[in-house]
């Protein structure tokens, strides 16, 4: 009988889904470039960093996007570029929705003291401006990969998801089914993994991506003022020289338009589709 | 209400005495000695090195234990004293600072309060009408995902370098000084514009759309059906609506304040606009760790006053938290 009602209760979530505009488009878009970033590296036979080309050159038939004012290839630089967006936001957004999580729930589920010093921890985390930190392990590690940025931006934006699935949790756990759960003996990391989780789990898919979208945002401006990697290349650091060497003035316009372009084009349909995900699973907000 | 203000101080000061031992701790983190690095630009003989190093250590008290710099650190920053900066030597950190701080109160709080205030008066009213809706709300989605020195750069782009309308670069006239004169306003202001521009249409980007989502909520909510079926005009139920609505997004601006810092930087970098955050960039990349010291600090003071200003107007519009009703 339960299992009936489950499935029923799926298959009503994939016909609004399918049904839903804002969702289709926004993932739509997103996919559109999770292809380009896994098949655009194979199209091109350059190294984005070498120098291949014609200096400052237009868009050309040989050179799809231009080449830079070094003869660089911006297309070959634009493909790799977004695969490093792509690893930024599922590392950086994925760890930091589980740091969140973790201290969402705990705080959320015990309260009391415990609370009190997560949200202590939680406020400072956010008030501090974590690029101070970076300062300090850029002078540490010469060599950065996108994957070390990732992991610092997971650790430092975490407090954003903590916040909204403690309140989250607390308002689940007074409900009657944790309450049985409580006194049918079953251990607090049980009840919030089998009781309170699955009743949330719209809200953390939901969380994943807003922070996908927020971690990728990060990564451009940490690129941008020189605390991202210093190998591989990735669609903020494109800016950042393409603005450190005179794109601007020499009207270099296909060096840094596609990068910013692609970046507002992936989060912003991240973002679409998160209000699409929220009118499915909130029947309250489906327009009428 | 006393306890929530006692709460709130709490965690500021916690934050403020984590902040400045992290901020204490970032030269002497840091691989390599500041003093060398600041004599090898200035390309001595090795002797003058020397004695130079010697009274440089002894100048910025390097040569006591640990605890001691500690304690002075924390003495002489409320004296105001915040050392010397190497990159604009002998120039004290703190004159550095205080020269940059008016341009970015000149640009952040215009940007901030009006962006705050036509996003939500903008999504309150977007919401649930059909048309603008679907029409002009993607585009505020489109505009809170843009990279701030992406926007920046197109507009320098456009504005300054195809149409030459703006200049984009510096906050005045390099042929000036600044004065008072009406030229003078005039340049300040056509340099003000277009980095205002540009963080003024991601800020309005963000709070349009998160008023909307609100207010939709809000609408569906027990108390907006109740009124309806009481027969309330259609106006007077929106008008709870916002009033219920503008709470998280007051909360929310707290919530992104370290993101609009972070914004401002990026874009005084991309405009050359003397403020903090073309500071810290110079700091940076010329190791003058006194200075991206000072900048810090002074972000973080920045960022705990602007927090405790939201927490009085949170008390001035909710009343719930005048009444000690909710802890928070």
């Amino acid at each position: 009988m339960a299992k009936d009602a489950d499935r029923k209760k799926r298959n009503e979530f994939l016909y609004f889904a399918l049904r839903n505009n804002k969702l289709k488009i926004g993932a739509l878009v997103v996919l559109l470039f999770v292809v380009l970033a896994s098949v655009g590296p194979l199209l091109t036979e350059y190294s984005p960093r070498a120098y291949v080309g014609p200096l400052a050159a237009p868009p050309s038939s040989e050179f799809w996007f231009g080449t830079t004012t070094f003869g660089q290839d911006v297309f070959t630089q634009f493909v790799v570029g977004l695969r490093a967006t792509f690893v930024v936001g599922a590392v950086g957004g994925g760890l930091a929705t589980l740091i969140g999580m973790l201290v969402g729930f705990i705080a959320g589920y015990r309260g009391g003291m415990v609370d009190e010093g997560l949200n202590v921890l939680t406020n400072i985390v956010l008030v501090i401006p974590t690029f101070a930190l970076l300062l300090i392990i850029a002078a540490y590690l010469k060599v950065r990969g996108i994957v070390t940025e990732s992991v610092f931006i997971g650790f430092t934006a975490w407090p954003w998801a903590a916040r909204a699935i403690r309140s989250q949790t607390l308002s689940l756990r007074s409900r009657e089914f944790v309450d049985l759960a409580r006194m049918s003996g079953m251990r607090p990391l049980r009840i919030i993994f089998t009781e309170i989780a699955p009743n949330m789990m719209s809200y953390l898919v939901m969380a994943f991506i807003l922070q996908f979208g927020g971690a990728i945002l990060i990564a451009a401006t940490l690129d941008f003022i020189g605390l991202g990697p210093t190998t591989g290349m990735s669609l903020g650091l494109m800016m950042q020289y393409a603005v450190l060497w005179g794109a601007l003035p020499l009207g270099i316009w296909w060096w840094f338009v596609p990068p910013g372009a692609a970046i507002a084009a992936i989060v912003g349909a991240l973002y679409i589709m998160n209000v699409g995900l929220d009118e499915v699973f909130n029947p309250k907000l489906r327009e009428t | 209400m006393r306890r929530y203000f006692g709460r709130k101080l709490l965690i500021y000061l916690v934050t403020f005495f984590l902040a400045v031992t992290i901020d204490w701790l970032i030269p002497r983190l840091m691989p390599g000695d500041p003093i060398q690095n600041m004599l090898s630009r200035a390309a001595l003989n090795a002797n003058a090195a020397e004695v130079l190093y010697t009274y440089y250590t002894h100048a910025f008290q390097l040569d006591l234990p640990v605890w001691q710099q500690y304690l002075n650190f924390w003495n002489a920053l409320f004296h105001g004293d915040l050392g010397i900066s190497t990159y604009l030597f002998p120039t004290p950190v703190i004159r550095v600072i205080m020269d940059a701080v008016p341009y970015d109160l000149f640009l952040l709080l215009p940007a901030i309060l009006l962006s705050w205030f036509a996003g939500n008066k903008f999504g309150a009213f977007a919401a649930r009408t059909r048309r603008l809706d679907n029409t002009v709300l993607p585009i505020g989605y489109i505009l809170t995902a843009t990279p701030y020195m992406w926007l920046g750069i197109l507009l320098a782009w456009v504005f300054g370098i195809v149409l030459r309308w703006f200049p984009i670069a510096g906050a005045y006239s390099y042929t000036m000084g600044p004065h008072l004169s009406w030229t003078f306003v005039g340049s300040v202001l056509q340099h003000w514009l277009l980095p205002f521009a540009s963080l003024f249409l991601i800020f309005f980007g963000g709070w349009a759309i998160g008023m909307r989502n609100m207010i939709i909520y809000e609408l569906e909510a027990d108390y907006s059906h109740y009124l309806e079926a009481l027969g309330a005009p259609r106006k007077l139920v929106r008008k709870y609506a916002f009033r219920n609505a503008i709470l998280p997004q007051l909360t929310g601006l707290a919530l992104q304040l370290g993101v609009i810092v972070a914004g401002a930087l990026v874009t005084e970098v991309v405009f050359s606009y003397p403020g903090i955050g073309y500071l810290i960039l110079a700091a940076i990349q010329n190791q003058d760790y006194f200075l991206v010291q000072g900048c810090f600090l002074f972000i973080i003071i920045g960022v705990l006053v602007a927090n405790f200003l939201i927490d009085i107007a949170y008390v001035i519009v909710d009343p719930r938290t005048r009444r000690g009703m909710v802890g928070e």
